[in-house]
């Protein structure tokens, strides 16, 4: 007989291991998917994880990798602080989409006017809209007691709309033949959020995503409020008679993980987007919430997470030119990669033991 | 304001309300076995896709609410296994669950985008439906939308009055004691998982084969996560759920048909936000009642 015992400690051997396991068994459960569809499961797991290294068009696509890592680590850093605390913001793509109409606004406004002032002032433009929209379910929860998963969701929507009607509206080109989208930001020197080093993907937002990897690793580890996080999340009770403040707490995580989602959208749409258009937002808010699971919370693990997502972005748009998959094929292997992360955890919490419980 | 005609809101009230009504109605049996599942919307738009498929290729609509639900529960089945046996996290597997779900459904869509399903008749009531006034809001609907309210009222004598619903309730109140009063949790918790997922399923296929009636990618479009919030806002209870939908019908059929009258200064944007913005206000309005005691806690019996 086969029983689960769960372990005193959780094993960092598993720990470690957990998102390798995770990897590959996605690749395996992945390539069964495609195959029953009728596609060739070798060549599709080939563009999706290879090529975009290392296939024909890699100089293209290589740079990309750092282009879309860079927002993703930036939003799981922030989401992670509070998925350890139980704070569950889901809502990270609203306040990207929010980030970077306060950015993009800010930056149209002073248009054209060129300034070394313009780039700060759409970075705190940006920041500020992440942390305004995630203070919604935030501050409900500290006052009402809603629910932050279904408050700050429902805002995506909201957010989603809002951006619609900004970029038909109100921050749509005068110039633009009357198609729906914002002025291009990139062709503004003041605003453009160019690469640091041309041909890398660099831009500052990666630079940031990076300033936040180590950041997060010092407050996790060696600050008050990484210690005060990480007690409310295992046991909020002893949270509270150790003098953490649970609205503050909400408040603080809320913030910190809008403000980074906010700042990634104004980096977005500042660089690589260059405008606001109704189809801005691409689901990175959503994918962070993984990327920050994948890398178990644990900001050098998002470092990487964020960088093997990023991979899978390439490779599912890979995939749809030359495989004709749908783009949102990709989510369903980053659901999967999700599954398995869960499934295995189980080895890192829990032992298996063969034969009877031994009678106390 | 004054194209709208009073008559025919109420009557799409019901239609919008009931794929709605149906996930919500799934959910909250999931929820009172002591599970909090957020694939709801995973499960809607996978439903929807199945059923989608199963109607086209068979021609028959009745086969395609069979396959949605079915579909429906398979997927359920993914969280079941992984949060009961696997003990996983809940919050973080119904998410995966959504993810996967959505894009399990454009995958298996691709090719039906555009294809027009087979329609599906409305149920012909005499005498009824002619009533004056309530005929055409009450009775001149398709079957789905009784079994919708059949479902609840299922769902309410099974969770009051049936010694097995007792069951359930003790199994999400306390896992432990239900447990030690020799009640199987894991099973009583992945029945219910399954039923959940199965309406989840009817629900997505009312919106593919009756409501748009199309396949398009995303389509459900938070109609699953609204079902969520209608669960808090029905404190657990199947009479309050079907007064909740019927609310968020509102709020949406309201605004469909101010977009579809015209002569309103509020642009079409605005007027979408206004069944989201309408969920949040509720959430703060009414304070929840009590939620099952071990909701969203992992049972593991040797703890």
């Amino acid at each position: 007989m086969i029983r689960l015992e769960r372990r005193p400690e959780p094993s960092r051997a598993w720990t470690l291991a957990t998102p390798f396991v995770a990897v590959a068994l996605t690749m395996v459960a992945g390539g069964l998917m495609f195959a029953m569809l009728g596609k060739d499961p070798v060549e599709a797991i080939r563009t999706i994880f290879w090529d975009p290294l290392f296939g024909d068009f890699a100089s293209y696509s290589r740079p990309q990798l750092l282009v879309k890592a860079g927002p993703l680590i930036l939003i799981a850093i922030g989401l992670s602080l509070g998925f350890r605390a139980g704070i569950w913001n889901i809502g990270a793509e609203g306040q990207y989409i929010l980030g970077a109409i306060f950015a993009a606004a800010t930056g149209l406004a002073i248009y054209p006017a060129e300034s070394w002032i313009v780039f700060p002032a759409m970075i705190v433009a940006g920041a500020l809209g992440g942390i305004l929209w995630a203070m919604i379910p935030a501050l409900l929860k500290v006052r009402f007691g809603t629910n932050e998963v279904l408050v700050s969701l429902m805002l995506v929507y909201v957010a989603e709309a809002l951006l619609a009607s900004m970029s038909l509206g109100l921050l749509r080109n005068p110039e633009g033949m009357g198609f729906p989208g914002s002025r291009n930001l990139a062709q503004y020197p003041s605003a453009a959020n160019l690469d640091l080093i041309p041909g890398t993907g660099m831009h500052w937002g990666v630079a940031l995503a990076l300033i936040a990897v180590i950041v997060g690793q010092v407050v996790m580890t060696r600050h008050q409020l990484g210690f005060r996080v990480r007690l409310a999340g295992q046991s909020p009770r002893a949270a509270v008679f150790g003098g953490v403040n649970p609205g503050w707490l909400i408040v603080v995580c809320m913030g910190i993980s809008g403000g980074l989602a906010g700042l990634a959208g104004m980096f977005e749409v500042a660089g690589p987007a260059g405008r606001l258009s109704i189809d801005f937002n691409v689901g990175y808010g959503f994918t962070a919430i993984i990327v920050a699971f994948l890398g178990r919370l644990n900001p050098i693990g998002i470092l990487l997470a964020g960088l093997l997502m990023a991979l899978t972005y390439i490779g599912g748009e890979l995939a749809q030119l030359q495989m004709n998959l749908p783009l949102a094929a990709i989510q369903m292997f980053q659901g999967m990669l999700l599954f398995f992360l869960l499934a295995i955890d189980l080895m890192t919490n829990f032992s298996f033991r063969f034969g009877r419980r031994a009678t106390a | 304001m004054s194209n709208i005609d009073p008559i025919l809101l109420l009557s799409a009230i019901i239609v919008v309300a009931t794929p709605i009504l149906l996930a919500a109605i799934g959910e909250l049996v999931v929820e009172r076995a002591g599970v909090l599942n957020l694939g709801v919307e995973g499960m809607m738009i996978t439903g929807a896709v199945c059923g989608f498929i199963v109607a086209t290729l068979t021609g028959s609509p009745w086969l395609g609410f069979a396959g949605a639900a079915l579909g429906g529960a398979l997927l359920s089945m993914i969280f079941g296994i992984l949060t009961q046996l696997f003990l996983s996290n809940q919050v973080a597997t119904g998410l995966a669950l959504t993810l996967f779900g959505l894009g399990l459904s454009a995958l298996l869509g691709q090719g039906y985008i555009g294809v027009k399903g087979p329609s599906v008749p409305d149920v012909y009531l005499p005498i009824l439906r002619d009533i004056p006034v309530l005929g055409p809001i009450l009775f001149r609907h398709d079957i789905i939308v009784y079994l919708a309210l059949a479902i609840v009222l299922g769902v309410w004598v099974f969770l009051e009055r049936s010694r097995a619903g007792r069951v359930l309730r003790a199994v999400g109140e306390n896992h432990d004691a239900a447990h030690a009063l020799g009640y199987k949790v894991v099973r009583v918790r992945l029945m219910a998982i399954a039923f959940g997922g199965a309406c989840a399923g009817l629900g997505g296929a009312y919106l593919s084969l009756v409501r748009v009636p199309q396949w398009t990618e995303g389509m459900t479009a938070g109609a699953g996560w609204i079902a969520l919030a209608i669960v808090v806002f029905a404190s657990w209870r199947p009479g309050r759920l079907v007064l909740g939908a019927w609310l968020f019908g509102g709020a949406t059929a309201l605004q469909l048909a101010l977009q579809a009258a015209g002569g309103v200064q509020i642009p079409i944007e605005y007027l979408q936000m206004a069944p989201y913005l309408a969920t949040i206000l509720v959430l703060v309005i009414l304070r929840a009642g009590r939620a099952p005691g071990s909701l969203g806690r992992s049972f593991h019996a040797s703890s």
